[in-house]
């Protein structure tokens, strides 16, 4: 089975099963491995992509679902050799220790970036990306910092 | 007043850009020709011996690589303190989730279906699950006593005697990256492993004897490692000696061996569940007159890193009180549970969460306030600890407490909180503290036994590199050392390069544990970097010094080895000396919510306060502290590891609950500074493990204070256990 999709605005013809995960995908298929795994049942947040303007945990995504669909990976954030700037603000605050969350973390920030109402508070906003290092008050700083719930 | 460079700036992560752009390469995320994948066949009863192993199903096993304990080339056991645990099961097994045998494909799906199909014949055995049961067996893998009086001639000299018993469960790291090993080994001749982990020289020392290889014939490379707290201590070397001994049968091809999730946490190790009795004698003024302490752990199946866990429980045992009849027993059993291992703190959190209660307790029946009773039994500069070490660093516990109270608001809200709960609403509200310290190193003569050793060369550049075997996995490895050489080299950071541990390129500095890293090897680092300016001639300017010797000589490496400070005597047989070089000390104060709707407690504000000689980097330093609390809040409240036969069973995400965003309260850390009279460099000490030893006594304490003074000895501080109390009061 063909499925074409585009990623950080490229576009790739796969050969895939089409049952098999779009984080397999992505880091097998198409060697993006920023994309994480930490847990397969789509708990931990490691494996979070952005698919058509929806945050998306991509261990629970089947390849078939994505066909034709634009997804955004941490390696889609740069642009032009320039970190995002939530990628910066995460470099300069601490909210990067091991770095196996930061990817996924990092994507569902820049997400409500966009999307400032889904989410009641940065807590809850950032509720479903698990981080065992932080504690979390450096991510919760690097987001403000990056302009994201100025006040909470 | 010292200034610096350097030391004390909050430099940003040296290999933050790949962590943050995602370029980062952790084991799972190296792509190799012609590669396997391996996966491990493990026992599903806690004790038994094999009969048969019996490969079914409609599979063309012979397409597989399958390794057998026969297959193995050398030495079927785990090298680490002892060799009592195998790499393979090969007639007993001892535990659920025990490795038996390991298959390999190169189709990743083909190798989760086949596994389904091997069944191991075993006849059953009794198993112990209890740490009362094996001590009724004497199943005891070591015992240790310290101390420095007779409990038994004093209890008539004391007003009030306290007496409780506290458990601790156990505790899942859920570091988020599981266990990952890649692994090429060719017959004879050379074993190379790359993967997560925290000590290259470990995973070296135990798969040389496996291969019947000499060390330097197996080399070990540390990747991106994605978080390990003690996880990635002891367990590599198991899954590095699987992923090898596959590509060994498979004729050196490569074999990646990357647990999923479920694996990683019903199959590998976690924290020791304890039992801890202490019975306190003290005075009417609150003064500690004698104190007995019996520190049990739960080892499971093999005595792994047990013995020094133990060890180092015993030595936090005591806390930071003054008295001069103290004994501590220690003593960890054998069951057949999956051997627990290292675990962020190793030990210290379960006695530490004992005898914090335990003065809590204390303080209420006393009719003292839980701070000024600590207030009277602190101990000073020039004390005696349990072990006759005297306090030699200049340290002030009264001046720390009264910070993190006057943080905390703590007397006032102490007050405050006892009126709101009298009101009768659905919530109800707590405050609680606990002052500890912990060992910075390896405890007692570990050091010297050790004898670890760092490099550092000139680089083309005018600056230096760092060769050492302490990896980064999130700590700040990395950017501390560059801190430590650019400061004693007069460079600037950015001319320090790390070399990624690598037992063929850089020396052996030691595990990277026990709150060693900054302390041991960070003074290492700091003496090879004066014998580097020694050799320059003492420069003014460093880099151009560094490029003139380069052009005139070619290279200039240094490796110094590491020395024990004059004044530090330990005696493994009395268990009597100076246990630790130097001791970070630390205040938490913890408020909670109750909802007595459906009793579920939550942290709402924590206020740290941290000695731990000069900060080196204040901005990773907090990181570390922060995020150790957070895991003392999960060990307080959240983290339960259900057993079933000696296995967890909530072996998934989902059912295994650690703090998340939306459950971490503001936390407020500071700093204090003795930076005296302690032998790290710059006079810093071990930061990585103290912060999760306090927050569960100062969280179970909060909740006590919700619930009008009862306590609830044993934590996590279930909802369960919560409704229990309101029920029955």
């Amino acid at each position: 089975m063909q499925i074409s999709l585009t990623v950080n605005g490229k576009n790739y013809q796969v050969t895939p099963p089409p049952m098999k995960r779009l984080l397999d995908v992505l880091r097998e298929d198409l060697a993006l491995t920023g994309t994480k795994e930490g847990c397969g049942e789509g708990e931990c947040g490691a494996c979070t992509a952005i698919m058509d303007g929806v945050l998306v945990l991509t261990c629970m995504v089947p390849i078939c679902q994505a066909a034709g669909k634009h997804v955004t990976t941490i390696e889609g954030l740069a642009a032009d050799g320039k970190l995002h700037p939530l990628q910066q603000a995460f470099l300069e605050k601490g909210g990067a220790q091991c770095g196996i969350c930061t990817p996924g973390m990092i994507i569902a920030a820049a997400y409500y970036l966009e999307h400032p109402d889904e989410a009641e508070d940065i807590g809850e906003a950032l509720a479903g990306n698990q981080c065992r290092c932080t504690g979390y008050t450096r991510i919760f700083e690097s987001v403000k910092a990056a302009g994201v719930w100025d006040e909470c | 007043m010292d200034t610096f460079q350097t030391i004390g700036k909050s430099l940003q992560r040296k290999e933050g850009i790949p962590k943050v752009n995602g370029q980062a390469v952790y084991a799972d995320d190296i792509r190799l020709e012609n590669c396997l994948h391996g996966k491990t066949v493990r026992s599903t009863v806690p004790h038994g011996r094999i009969k048969q192993i019996r490969f079914g199903g409609d599979i063309h096993w012979n397409e597989f690589t399958i390794v057998l304990p026969s297959d193995i080339p050398g030495k079927n056991a785990v090298t680490l303190i002892d060799t009592e645990q195998p790499f393979l099961a090969e007639r007993e097994i001892r535990h659920v989730a025990e490795p038996i045998a390991l298959i390999a494909h190169p189709d990743k799906e083909l190798v989760k279906t086949a596994h389904h199909y091997i069944h191991v014949d075993v006849e059953p055995l009794p198993a112990v699950f209890t740490m009362d049961e094996a001590l009724q067996l004497n199943h005891v893998f070591k015992s240790y006593l310290v101390q420095n009086g007779d409990p038994s001639e004093r209890w008539s000299g004391a007003d009030l005697i306290v007496e409780e018993t506290y458990r601790t469960g156990a505790q899942e790291h859920l570091y988020i990256e599981p266990q990952a090993m890649i692994a090429t080994a060719i017959q004879g001749e050379q074993v190379t492993v790359w993967g997560s982990m925290q000590c290259p020289y470990y995973v070296q020392k135990a798969l040389a004897p496996l291969f019947g290889l000499d060390p330097e014939r197996v080399r070990v490379v540390q990747t991106e490692t994605g978080g390990g707290f003690g996880g990635k201590e002891e367990y590599p070397n198991m899954i590095a000696g699987h992923a090898a001994l596959l590509s060994w049968k498979a004729g050196g091809r490569p074999v990646k061996m990357i647990y999923d999730r479920r694996e990683d946490m019903w199959a590998t190790t976690k924290r020791h569940p304890s039992k801890t009795h202490i019975k306190a004698g003290f005075k009417h003024d609150g003064t500690l007159a004698v104190l007995d302490i019996d520190f049990l752990l739960d080892g499971g199946a093999y005595p792994t890193l047990s013995s020094v866990v133990l060890s180092r429980g015993i030595l936090h045992a005591a806390g930071p009180y003054k008295c001069d009849c103290t004994r501590v027993r220690g003593r960890v059993v054998m069951t057949n549970s999956v051997p627990y291992g290292a675990f962020r703190g190793f030990g210290a959190p379960q006695s530490i969460y004992a005898i914090e209660m335990h003065m809590n307790r204390s303080a209420q029946e006393l009719g003292i306030d839980p701070a000024e009773l600590r207030r009277r039994n602190f101990l000073h500069q020039g004390d005696q600890m349990p072990t006759g070490q005297v306090i030699q660093e200049e340290i002030d516990l009264e001046m720390m407490m009264d910070r993190a109270l006057e943080l905390s608001s703590y007397r006032r809200k102490r007050t405050e909180f006892e009126e709101f709960n009298k009101r009768g609403e659905t919530h109800r509200r707590g405050i609680g503290l606990s002052v500890f310290f912990h060992g910075s190193g390896f405890t007692g003569s570990g050091e010297s036994h050790i004898g670890s050793e760092v490099a550092m060369r000139l680089t083309g550049q005018g600056g230096v590199e760092v060769l050492a075997a302490n990896v980064e996995y999130g700590q700040g490895t990395n950017t501390v050392l560059a801190q430590i050489a650019a400061e004693a080299c007069r460079i600037p950071p950015d001319l320090v390069e790390i070399h990624q541990p690598d037992t063929a390129a850089v020396p052996n500095s030691g595990p990277t544990v026990a709150s060693r890293t900054t302390m041991i090897t960070g003074k290492l680092v700091e003496r090879a970097s004066l014998e580097l300016r020694k050799r320059l001639l003492e420069p003014d300017d460093f880099t151009t010094a560094a490029r003139q010797y380069l052009a005139k000589h070619g290279e200039l490496k240094v490796l110094v080895r590491y020395e024990p400070p004059a004044e530090i005597h330990w005696d493994d047989e009395t268990y009597r000396g100076e246990a630790y070089a130097a001791y970070a000390w630390s205040c938490d104060v913890a408020e909670v919510e109750l909802d007595l709707i459906d009793c579920t407690a939550r942290a709402t504000k924590f206020v740290s306060v941290v000695e731990c000689g000069r900060v080196i980097n204040p901005l990773l330093a907090a990181c570390q502290i922060e995020g150790g609390i957070a895991q003392g809040i999960g060990l307080a409240l959240y983290e339960n590891v259900v057993l079933e036969q000696g296995a967890m069973k909530n072996n998934q995400f989902t059912n295994y609950i650690i703090p998340t965003a939306a459950d971490v309260p503001e936390i407020q850390v500071e700093f204090v500074e003795f930076p005296h009279s302690n032998p790290g460099p710059y006079q810093a000490k071990g930061i990585g493990e103290m912060p999760i030893d306090g927050p569960a006594p100062a969280i179970a304490s909060a909740v006590a204070q919700t619930l009008g003074g009862r306590f609830i000895n044993e934590i996590p501080v279930l909802p369960e256990r919560i409704l229990s109390e309101v029920e029955s009061s």
